[in-house]
Parts: structure tokens; sequence; C-alpha cells
């Protein structure tokens, strides 16, 4: 059979199944696909071709022996390049990291391995997730595979547009204020943020502790119940993960929605919007209205502030996190190569420790990672850290109510996932404040913690994707299900792919 | 709106461990002028009574038996991707000055 690489994980893992084809065959076909668009797209800063075969044949052998881990038993699978994968090189798109090579495993990569899944590799990123467009990757610019000249959004924007131009099966991303949903909707794939705490972060480089998630990013609805049913749950190693039961996220999909209520939140509309998007979202909103669904106006009158809540306490959070890139331990380093006998002779620019702490990040981190580092220590001087950084968790609570009080009276949330279809590579580097404005819609879930979906929706004129976003309570993956399970039956927008 | 200065830059800069050219500082300083300025329109907002929230979960005192778990991390795989290692240690310049 010809391009396995179309495959969903479903498709494949039927075909597996069925003994129609094996995972050798799969991964193969993948990395035929990898080699023949890879210039174009630059979706991975690593290949993992070696080890992907590896585990492929052992994954044919076990099904061989009748036995099978799970349905992603033999599935390739993309990981974004954040997320610790021991003995492969991880780098979080950054030159901090360039030559790091993880001495374990996160726990999310951990259960997809322990269900059989196939590395295919670590995808492009914006420099420790920081970023709407994956363009302040320290290694490459990823093209959107819908068209070249412009961004995969970001920042999982190499998982994104992996999936998009099929130069994987499904992949994993993370969510911090829109990561996994905006480069899903500008690349037309399935993107899920669950609720903060549903999936274990531990061994992913953390970038805002309390905001970030983790989650799949796939062709299908049915993919991402598929990845979240494995990589869910409490975790002894991530203190913030829930207790609460993980269900079957698989028997949500093609239940009754009949009586459910969509709220249609009117600060997610209007001001900065693209008219082509405004009239997909709205065709979104008549189709679940076809289908009998109650759709009603709602207000969360501060999310108009989520923005700015977001933006400090993602500050602050950062500049805490990112002062473990010290030069000692591991990553770039400029007490490498120096005869540290000899540091206080004559020409060496390093004297001290703090030498080491200053030239090793100055050269590490990239201008966007300074910025909000830098942002960061600002909001949380004295003297300014009770107008910027108090002032945020107080309005923080605010959003949160906002959420806990409409979803007393409807099930779900419909908004547009970005104001925009995918912009131009170089548009918005120059401007970090238009950049920020590009996640205005995603953003203000995450100081919530709730769980949000984007799934592609429509075209625009020029055959941009663009997604739509379903919004559910905390824990409340199944509703979302629900509704994108149906919303996807009806519609093909899922199946187109682009041209490459 | 909060303008930041080039020796506001140059503290920040300090308390980040970073350095920069001159070129950036004039860089920076208009760029975080922008959104810091941007940001301040949370002061509209009146949060008197408003507790402050740092996380969403609920959890409170998660715990732990901290117990060393044995063939995890060898001190062969942090010596691979330290600058410098010796006998079981990180190597660092000094800190005071002789």
């Amino acid at each position: 059979m010809k391009h396995l690489y179309k495959l969903t994980i479903k498709e494949a893992s039927d075909k597996l199944y069925r003994g129609e084809i094996t995972s050798v065959e799969l991964v193969n076909s993948v990395m035929e696909r990898i080699e023949q668009i890879e210039d174009k797209v630059g979706a991975y800063i690593t290949v993992t071709r070696e080890l992907a075969l590896e585990q492929a044949k052992k994954s044919d052998e076990r099904r061989k022996k009748g036995r099978v881990l799970s349905p992603i038993d033999g599935i390739p699978i993309a990981v974004k390049d954040l997320f610790n994968t021991k003995g492969v090189r991880t780098t979080a798109a950054s030159k901090i990291l360039d030559d790091f090579v993880p001495q374990y495993e996160s726990t999310a990569t951990k259960k997809l391995w322990d269900a059989g899944a196939v590395l295919v590799g670590k995808t492009n990123l914006d420099q420790f997730a920081m970023g709407s467009s994956t363009e302040t990757s320290a290694f490459k610019t990823t093209k959107n595979p819908w068209d070249l000249s412009r961004v995969p959004g970001g920042s999982s924007g190499g998982s994104a547009a992996a999936v998009a131009a099929d130069m994987c099966i499904a992949a994993l991303g993370t969510d911090t204020g829109g990561s996994i949903r905006q480069p899903a909707s500008l690349c037309g794939i399935v993107g899920l943020k669950p609720t903060y705490g549903r999936v274990s972060r531990y061994g992913v480089n953390a970038m805002a502790s309390s905001l970030d998630t983790i989650g799949p990013m796939t062709k299908t609805v049915e993919d991402a119940a598929i990845l979240l049913n494995i990589i869910a749950g409490q975790d002894k190693y991530d203190s913030t993960t829930l207790a609460t039961k993980v269900p079957n996220y698989l028997s949500s999909l093609g239940q009754d929605i009949k009586d459910l209520t969509i709220g249609i939140p009117k600060e997610f509309y209007g001001k900065g919007m693209d008219s082509e998007v405004d009239m997909i979202v709205k065709n979104a909103i008549n189709i679940f209205k076809e289908r009998g669904i109650k759709v009603v106006e709602v207000s969360l009158p501060s999310v108009k502030y989520a923005l700015d809540v977001y933006y400090i306490i993602v500050w602050a959070e950062v500049a805490s996190n990112m002062a473990r890139y010290d030069g000692i331990r591991y990553g770039h380093s400029k007490i490498k190569n120096q005869k540290l006998v000899s540091s206080k002779s004559e020409g060496s620019k390093i004297k001290n420790l703090e030498d080491v702490y200053i030239t090793s990040r100055t050269e590490g981190l990239g201008d966007e990672v300074k910025r909000r580092v830098m942002l960061g220590n600002y909001v949380l001087s004295s003297g300014y850290y009770d107008a910027y950084y108090k002032k945020a968790q107080q309005v923080r609570n605010l959003v949160k109510q906002d959420f806990e009080k409409v979803f007393k009276n409807v099930d779900i949330l419909l908004t547009p996932v970005s104001p925009t279809a995918a912009f131009k590579i170089a548009e918005k580097t120059d401007n970090p404040l238009q950049m920020y404005l590009s996640d205005i819609h995603t953003v203000p879930i995450n100081p919530a913690g709730v769980p949000a979906m984007s799934i592609p929706a429509g075209f625009t004129k020029n055959n941009l994707p663009v997604g739509i976003q379903l919004i559910a309570p905390q824990c409340g993956e199944e509703t979302i299900f629900k509704l994108a399970s149906a919303f996807e039956k009806v519609t093909d927008f899922h199946k187109q792919r682009p041209n490459l | 709106m909060t303008k930041l200065s080039i020796d506001d830059v140059e503290h920040i800069a300090r308390l980040s461990r970073l350095e920069l050219t001159q070129a950036e500082k004039e860089k920076f300083a208009k760029q975080l002028s922008n959104v810091i300025g941007y940001v301040e329109e949370l002061n509209e907002v009146k949060t008197n009574d408003v507790e402050v929230m740092s996380q969403v979960t609920g959890l409170n005192n998660v715990t732990e038996i901290d117990l060393l778990e044995a063939g995890n991390i060898s001190y062969n795989h942090i010596e691979k991707n330290a600058p410098e290692f010796r006998d079981g240690s990180f190597v660092v310049p000094g800190i005071f000055q002789d």
C-alpha cells in the first residue's frame, strides 16, 4: 500500500491489527515523506530514524506474539523538542541546550513508549516555547505547509506542521497560552489543551509552571482521544497532577449532543478579528444549531484583561524558571575549554562564577527569552511587585471566577482560536506586542486552567485553514470530545491536506 | 504610561545576569516599554477585596516520601552534560577572591 504516512492513528492501528501493514513499513513511509519535504517545511530539529526503526521492529515482533500493548503500538509519533527524551538530544530550540542529551524521560513520552509508540523525531518550536510563530527557534524557521511563505503558528509549530504535512501520524505539543491550539488552527489540525494538571509536566522544560499543559496534536478528534487516554493521569513526579479519575475519552465520541448548550462569549468577537475568520466561526455555530443545539450569548467581563494577566504571570514565572540556565551543570557554558586554574590570567573574560552565569546566558539565550526574563525581574522587583505581579494574580482570580460562573449556565464555549489565519514569516518578529496580541483568544483559558480544543472549521479564500475553539469547564474534556466529534462527522475540513 | 529608560534596562539586565550591547539596550527599552505600557490597563480593575490566586488546582500540601530511586541517573550521565566535572563534582571558578 502506498502513502501510509497519510493515515490517522485509528486507520494505521486498524491496518496493523488486520495484518495489512507492519510498523516498519509505516515508519519507512513516514521517513520517506520527511526526506521528500523536510527541506521545504523544516518541522524537525532531530529526526530519530534509526531509533524509530528499532522501536518499530520490536513492535512488529510483539504483534507477531499477540502481545500488542495499546492502540498506539507501532505508531510513529513526533514530539516537541521541549520534552526530555532519554538519550535523544533535547534542545528547547535554544543554543543554551544545543548539545544537551537528557539522562531521563518525561512522564508523557514515557507513557507513549510504554504503550509501544515509535519516536519519529523532535519537532521545532519557539525557543523554550516562548513565541507564537516558531520564529524564535535558534535553529530554523518552520514553514506553514499550506503556504510556505507563512508561519505555522507557535510555539508548537513544528509539531503542527509535521502533522498537517503527514510527516508523522500524530504529535505531542505543549500549551501555556495557546501553543497547541493556535498552531493547530493555523495548520488545519486538531489540537487539545487539557485541564491544567490532567497530564504530567514532569520532564518537560518549564516555561510558566502554573500555566503549562501538555496535549495531543492530531489529524482527527478520535486520535486526540486515543492519545489523551494514554498520557493523562496522576504522576507522583508532578505534584500538580489531579487525582480525578481519567475516563475513557473514546466513549464520548459520537454521543448525543442535543441536550447541550453552547455559550458564545461576546468578548471573543469583534475588534481585530479578520472578516473571513468571523464568517468561518459563524458558519460553525450554524452547523451546531442545525444539529438542534441551544446557542446563547454569554459574557466573561474579566477576559478583557486576561492577556495582561497572562503575560505578567508568564514573565514572572519565566524569570524564575530560566534561572536554572547558569552554565554550571549542563548546557552552553563558558567554563568549557577554559583552563580554570589560569582563569585569572590576562585575556580571559571569565574571572569568577558570576562571569560564567552572565556570559553563558548572554550567548545561549535568544532575544524573546531575554525579554521575558527581564520583564519578569521587572514585575517582581520591590516597588513594582504589588502593581504588576500581585495585581495580575488577583485579576487571574476574577478571570477564573468568570469561567466558573458562565459554566453554571452553558456546557461549552465556542470562540475563534486566532483573530487571523496564518500570517507571513517575519511580519511580527520586530514587534513583540503584535506577536503577543495574536494569542488574544487562547491565553484567557490557561489562567483559568480549563480545557480547550482547536478543530478545523474552514478555509480562507487563500486556502489557509481556520479553526474554532471549544472550551469546557475543569475536567470537561468529555464534553469537548462529544461536540468536536459531532462537528467532524458532518464536515470534511479535517480531511483536507496541503499540496506539497 | 511607564517608559523604561536605558538605566532601567541596565538594572533589570543585571538582575537577569545578562549583558547587553548599547544597541540592544536601546532596542529592548523601546520594546519592553511598549508591552509594559499595554499591560498597565490592569490598573482599571478594582481588586481591593480579591484574593491573590497562584494556581488553579486547589491542591494543597501534596507530599511524597523523599526516597532516592536507584539506577535512574548515574554520575556518568551527569558528567556527559557537564561543562567540567571532576571526582563526582561540578567544577566552577572561585566565588571568593584569594
